[in-house]
């Protein structure tokens, strides 16, 4: 080969590379779709990507964003991830070699057992959060369902999630509020707005 | 100021149709296209439809064309196989009103049967091919494509793959152009494909095929981007956007018109470089074209054929280290399958199967998670419609005797968009088989698009609501029974009766999908003195039962209170909540 030295990508900022893992059915796609609207929202070009169809299905979920001052691919390098946020234990622990070795791993304290688990053909791996913590992880861990079903509904653990992601973003938090109220339906906003206001107090 | 949205590129077809004037829209639902259509539907003035098939959405947009409107058909890749037919002949009519039809590829397979490459139907129908790499140019391609039509009198495909349909990035709104309708005038020779016009066309089709290898070598839609001079890639699609992120400084042609090719650009571009590789997901589409050429270069030699291409892939296949992953569980991590929904109807019917010890001919749906344990039950699922004919060959080559071990499971959509025909020709050519119909009153595995059987259209308005049992009379079959797949013995009793019929039967399993219609009953619980822990219930493969501690459990939050489980306990320890419970 010609090349053989490893070339970085932009000679400006640096893209910032976030992973939303889930179980179908979790609402990643709308974490996502919040979190790309704070990002377009704040002038950058933002790039992301899911999977539709048979994997929505209590399958393994995944949705990449990505955003920066020029973006090329949809898709976040395995490696490369500078955060992953987990909507679940086991697919935080599938998902963690995308984590780069600074990066921020959130994850939700919820184990949903996968079918071979159910069948008794497989085991639900142990003491996940503390695995990611011993390997040098920098983890976030929070009953994120359990502060939702506080709020009136256990699925916006999505946005608690998003609530404690967004410390750890530059974005001022009325970008994130602007978002929600534009994403969520109308009769959800604001029980949305309480849970992302649960995860920013994290 | 200029306006941008963040839209996946299926948005952003939808959008450039609309701009773009589209008047006609017709689409069979399939991952990853189903969102172009739905999202069509959305602009008042684009007559959109849901057809039972590919093919007839093709041929609705065909007569649109030919009556002077523009028009877009949307399918995914395999769907194009439904509706080859009569795109290859549409070639040599050529259209009147711009005419595109969107193939929406799924290399790796995330919701497909295959990963077939539909760049060849380019090269087999002889229309061009425009490929985008991201939502703008979904948008810019879908109205140039529109455009190229008219301007060369063909219809156009614009290929996409599930990571162009299904990413999102910024789109430019721009200002819808008005909706012109153009002339229609009657024209045999054009329009008639009888022998002898369509050899006058064929003809035709070959001077366009020059005007357009020629329009490749001036078009826009390639680009050159010359950098550094060591390497240059010759690229399309979304592993444009990978190498973009590898080599930004590399030198690039970047085609947006895959076929036909023009040979001045792709040896212009080679002499200016000193290696040059071909990098395109699947199969060597361009890669033996450009060889043909007598250009060297490198292609499947060092990319793979198979799957997807990601940045990970294309670093190792460049010799360039990829990111380090640092953070890896020692443990085993078990997979995590899609599986049933809790409260689908399919869970019922597959226990039964699968209790009954049958042979299952499967088709397209959510219905092939099936095969999965702890059902298993699928003997074969091939495409659309195959299960009913799968089922009569099958009989035909192993007799009557396997026929009554044997069934034929086909959702309502998958039986309006191909099983009618199977169908017919197991009456007609006398076969014995049973036919389940799985009736969830939707189309689901793509996200619940209506069909011919739910009473309404594509924008939510009330539609004729067409009968599965008045037409599965009115082509001959006698034996039609109805179940409710919540109901286990009933379901066994009935498949009994029909396995042993010595013709033609038709099972209509209806329950409306779990997800499109909620069951809001309370959940069930397990009395934990009464349950031995024997797993009868694990055998119906529910998401919300486990058993831990030799004990049943049933998740209060999952279940949605079907009741198929007090039905398969041996021990009558699972109950409805309430009873015998303080």
């Amino acid at each position: 080969m010609p090349f053989k030295r490893q070339v970085k990508t932009m000679t400006k900022d640096n893209p910032v590379n976030i992973l939303i893992a889930g179980v179908g059915g979790q609402g990643t796609v709308l974490a996502s779709k919040i979190l790309g609207e704070v990002a377009k929202s704040a002038g950058y070009d933002v790039k992301q990507s899911e999977i539709h169809g048979m994997s929505q299905r209590g399958g393994s979920v995944v949705t990449h964003v990505r955003y920066g001052q020029k973006i090329y691919s949809p898709l976040v390098a395995a490696g490369n991830a500078d955060v992953i946020m987990a909507f679940e234990e086991l697919e935080a622990m599938r998902y963690l070699p995308y984590l780069k070795k600074d990066g921020l791993l959130i994850v939700n304290q919820q184990q949903m057992l996968p079918m071979p688990v159910i069948a008794g053909n497989a085991q639900y791996p142990k003491d996940i959060v503390e695995e990611a913590g011993a390997m040098g992880a920098q983890v976030k861990a929070s009953a994120a369902s359990a502060l939702a079903l506080e709020q009136g509904d256990a699925r916006a653990a999505n946005v608690v999630l998003l609530g404690i992601l967004s410390r750890h973003l530059e974005f001022p938090e009325d970008r994130w509020l602007d978002a929600i109220r534009k994403t969520v339906k109308d009769k959800l906003v604001d029980m949305n707005l309480r849970a992302f206001e649960v995860g920013r107090r994290q | 100021m200029d306006q941008y949205e963040l839209l996946s590129g299926n948005e952003a077809i939808a959008r450039g149709a609309y701009e773009a004037g589209v008047k006609v829209a017709a689409a069979y639902p399939g991952t990853p296209s189903t969102e172009i259509l739905e999202n069509a539907a959305h602009y008042q003035r684009i007559q959109s439809q849901w057809a039972p098939n590919e093919k007839v959405a093709l041929e609705v947009c065909i007569g649109a064309s030919i009556a002077g409107a523009r028009a877009l058909a949307a399918m995914k890749h395999v769907g194009v196989n439904v509706a080859a037919d009569p795109l290859l002949t549409f070639s040599y009519t050529g259209v009147n009103g711009g005419m595109v039809l969107v193939s929406a590829d799924d290399p790796e397979m995330h919701s497909s049967q295959n990963e077939q490459d539909n760049r060849y139907f380019g090269l087999l129908a002889k229309i061009p091919v425009l490929e985008p790499s991201d939502s703008q140019e979904a948008k810019d391609f879908t109205m140039q494509a529109l455009e190229l039509s008219e301007r060369f009198d063909t219809p156009v495909i614009l290929r996409t793959t599930t990571r162009v349909n299904h990413a999102k990035s910024l789109v430019k709104i721009g200002e819808p152009q008005d909706m012109v309708v153009k002339d229609y005038e009657k024209n045999p020779a054009k329009y008639v494909m009888t022998p002898a016009n369509a050899k006058g066309r064929h003809t035709v089709v070959e001077s366009r095929r020059k005007a357009l290898t020629e329009f490749a070598g001036e078009t826009s839609l390639n680009r050159v981007e010359l950098g550094d001079r060591r390497i240059g890639f010759i690229t399309a699609g979304i592993s444009y956007q990978y190498l973009k992120e590898i080599m930004p400084e590399a030198s690039f042609l970047k085609l947006g018109l895959l076929w036909p090719l023009n040979e001045k650009l792709i040896k212009d571009f080679a002499s200016q470089v000193e290696r040059v590789i071909v990098v395109e997901e699947l199969e060597p589409v361009l890669e033996t074209q450009i060889k043909a050429m007598g250009v060297a270069v490198s292609g499947k030699d060092i990319i793979p054929r198979e799957g997807e291409l990601s940045e990970e892939i294309l670093r190792k296949a460049l010799g360039l280290k990829p990111f380090e992953k640092i953070f890896s569980s020692v443990q085993t991590l078990p997979v995590r399958p899609p599986i049933l929904c809790p409260g689908c109807g399919h869970r019922g019917i597959f226990y039964t199967l699968k209790k009954m010890g049958l042979h299952v001919s499967g088709d397209i749906g959510c219905y092939a998670l099936g095969s999965a344990p702890p059902f298993g039950c699928l003997d074969t699922t091939v495409c659309m419609g195959a299960s009913i004919t799968g089922a009569f060959g099958m009989e035909l080559a192993r007799g009557e005797e396997f026929a009554r071990k044997c069934v034929a499971v086909i959702g309502d959509s998958t039986f309006f968009h191909s099983g009618i025909t199977g169908l017919v020709d197991l009456v007609y050519n006398k076969g014995f088989g049973t036919v389940l119909i799985l009736d969830n009153s939707i189309t689901a595995m793509t996200g619940h698009q209506d069909n011919p059987g739910t009473g309404k259209d594509v924008k939510g308005l009330p539609a004729p609501k067409i009968s599965i049992e008045k037409l599965v009379e009115s082509v001959g079959v006698n034996r039609i029974q109805v179940v409710d797949p919540f109901d286990l013995k009933h379901c066994e009793q009935v498949l009994r009766e029909e396995l042993a019929a010595p013709e033609v039967s038709v099972v209509i399993v209806r329950r409306p999908c779990a997800l499109y219609v909620r069951l809001k009953k309370p959940a069930f619980v397990v009395d934990a003195a009464a349950c031995i822990g024997c797993k009868a219930c694990l055998k119906l493969g529910c998401p919300a039962i486990s058993v831990n501690g030799g004990k049943a459990h049933i998740d209060p939050l999952v279940c949605v209170g079907c009741g198929l489980c007090p039905q398969v306990c041996p021990k009558n320890a699972i109950q409805e909540a309430g009873e015998n419970h303080d």
